[in-house]
């Protein structure tokens, strides 16, 4: 998809963070910036204490940076309450108010806003009908199901109609068939209403299927933002290749830069072309990485020779554990057929053969 | 079939629990029983009849003695309720910092500290304050009930806030609640049970306060209690059978309607 440069929603410029004091400080963030447009589904993706749950608190205001600037509309909000902010939130557990019902739960925010009660009423109605829930709207948050909860939590939150809404893992609780049942929905609802979602998630493929955007964080710093195709086939740094999908690292020596492109001598002696991360100069070695369902295997001489170490079958597909000659390790994604095996066995010496277009040199 | 350990069902725990239960409710059945005695012997049953509760509902002594009970009481249960409310929103709707284990003894202090070294202390206390201000009313008792009832309002009250989940007052910040709209609105209407519970505690605690009350009064200030304690030094009659059944229906009536309210409020 191209990249469309709209408005930008939030803008978040040199924010730092940091827990604690004296020796005991840690930078939950350190020095991010990013930009999050206008109507986009924008994902903070990593491991756990990584940062992004840091940062989606603060741009709800929870917490505030050190330093930094977080800009909404070109406003900067990092020094106001979270109630004076048009950005809500769906929390993780949900933080459904108990003594409330579905549909007082839904209009409370119109309420503190000091909206009309007609116009409340209208908005919960709308709300109800949007996550399909009217049929509960009187009933006890704690009389209907963690799937019923997730809607209304999310309904809470939209009914605003905030300028962002930001969403902390809010489906790591479900179960694996509502949960991908939520990822078409959030889509859905992110579509219909035309607000900037940001949503936290350490699952790479749920970044990955339901993201406009993603954001790669790890130890308080974003390593890259870009599309989903473009975190995964062309990852900047180590911990984006390895943190997304299955990959291989291969050691090359640069021998030549042409049209955006390297000329990487490989450990086998063969020399092939690799496109290189935005920005980058490699030195005279660099690490290349190479996609398992991009190479192909043969029995034959290919660009890189090896001994097969272990097959694994997955149903759609089978995965090929070489050692190559080099000692380093490859694996090899084939997709499968109904008619016959993989047609290689442990112990086979094969060729590996690496497809134009493949390889990437990561910024090291 | 193959015999299980089980705590539940250990020989003699039957015996030993029987023994427990008619410990604690004999004598208040024979309490109450002889309080419909006809005669005027706590210990010879002459026959059913109502005659010490109409006595004791005419002797003004009695009366007056009720009455200034339930204003003590009263007082005491409310204003400790909402100090312990305070308190309890403050230890708890903070980061752990020093001293704060330090602030939770000092609330808690009534709890450890001897009742008869409080009521002592008290006694010194106020007796110079009356020296000096002249004022010899019913506000001492309500004070010193206050300072020792903090402690027993307190504790449910501080179990129910640690219980509550703090996201639902960030949630409420998010949606738009100032500060005080969001304790409104979402933290007192969960706290709601805890404080009627710290309430009916404290009541309780202050209605039968004997040590302290006994120290602090002036003449006069009879409570309920200390009056009842006053008429074992003279001649006993059933009326004090009767007066203590009272006193138990009361507190029976006092946790029975506490029971539902925090039901209803659970349910919610």
């Amino acid at each position: 998809m191209p990249e469309q440069p709209g408005r930008n929603a939030i803008e978040v410029r040199g924010v730092r963070k940091v827990f604690g004091t004296g020796e005991s400080q840690v930078a939950a963030l350190d020095t991010v910036s990013v930009s999050i447009r206008e109507n986009e589904f924008f994902t903070l993706l990593g491991p756990s204490g990584c940062g992004k749950t840091t940062l989606l608190r603060l741009i709800a205001g929870f917490d505030f940076p050190s330093a930094g600037e977080i800009l909404l509309h070109g406003q900067d909000i990092a020094p106001l309450p979270p109630f004076k902010r048009p950005v809500n939130t769906v929390f993780q557990n949900y933080a459904l108010f108990p003594h409330m019902t579905v549909a007082e739960n839904i209009g409370f925010g119109l309420e503190m806003l000091g909206k009309p009660k007609t116009e409340v009423k209208a908005r919960v109605a709308e709300m109800l009908k949007l996550v399909k829930m009217e049929a509960l709207s009187n009933r006890r948050t704690s009389q209907i199901s963690g799937g019923q909860q997730q809607r209304v939590a999310l309904a809470r939150a939209l009914a605003p109609q905030p300028k962002v809404l930001l969403l902390d893992e809010p489906l790591s609780a479900l179960d694996f068939k509502l949960r991908k049942e939520m990822q078409i929905e959030l889509k859905r609802l992110q579509h219909e209403t035309g607000i900037t979602f940001i949503f936290v998630t350490h699952d790479q493929e749920e970044a990955l299927t339901m993201s406009d955007r993603i954001a790669v964080m790890s130890s308080g710093k974003i390593l890259q933002v870009g599309s989903p195709w473009d975190i995964y086939d062309k990852p900047a740094e180590r911990f984006v290749a390895d943190f997304i999908g299955e990959t291989n690292f291969l050691t090359a020596a640069i021998t030549g830069m042409g049209n955006g492109k390297a000329r990487a001598t490989l450990k086998s002696g063969v020399t092939i072309d690799a496109t290189v991360a935005e920005g980058f100069q490699p030195k005279d070695i660099a690490t290349v990485v190479v996609r398992p369902e991009h190479a192909k295997l043969t029995s034959g001489k290919g660009d890189l020779s090896g001994t097969v170490e272990n097959i694994v079958y997955f149903g759609t597909d089978t995965h090929i554990h070489v050692r190559l000659d080099s000692s380093e390790a490859f694996t090899v994604r084939q997709q499968n057929t109904r008619s016959a095996g993989c047609g290689f066995e442990l112990g086979d010496k094969v060729g590996i053969s690496i497809g134009n277009d493949a390889a990437q040199i990561l910024r090291d | 079939m193959a015999s299980r350990f089980d705590i539940r069902r250990q020989t003699g725990f039957a015996t030993i629990a029987m023994i427990c239960f008619f410990a604690l409710y004999l004598p208040i059945v024979t309490l109450v029983v002889y309080a419909f005695n006809a005669g005027s012997s706590i210990a010879i049953w002459e026959g059913v009849s109502l005659r010490w509760f109409y006595q004791a509902w005419n002797n003004n002594q009695v009366v007056d003695a009720s009455i200034r009970s339930l204003q003590i009481s009263s007082v005491a249960a409310v204003v400790s309720t909402i100090v312990a409310t305070m308190a309890a929103l403050a230890t708890t709707r903070t980061k752990p910092y020093p001293g704060l284990g330090f602030k939770y003894a000092f609330i808690n202090q009534p709890l450890m500290v001897p009742e008869i070294v409080t009521a002592v202390a008290l006694l010194i206390f106020f007796s110079r304050i009356k020296i000096w201000t002249g004022y010899s009313g019913l506000g001492y008792l309500m004070v010193a009930h206050t300072a020792f009832c903090i402690p027993f309002a307190y504790l449910p009250i501080r179990a129910r806030l640690e219980n509550m989940d703090l996201t639902l007052e960030v949630a409420a910040a998010d949606l738009y609640a100032t500060p005080w709209k969001a304790f409104r609105r979402v933290t007192f209407p969960l706290l709601w049970p805890g404080i009627l519970a710290g309430l009916m505690l404290a009541f309780v605690i202050s209605l039968d306060d004997v040590v302290i009350t006994e120290f602090v009064k002036s003449g006069g200030q009879d409570t309920l209690p200390t009056y009842m304690l006053g008429q074992f030094r003279r001649f006993i009659t059933p009326e004090i059978n009767a007066i203590s059944t009272v006193f138990l229906l009361i507190s029976i009536l006092i946790v029975t309607v506490f029971f539902f309210i925090s039901r209803k409020k659970d349910q919610e």
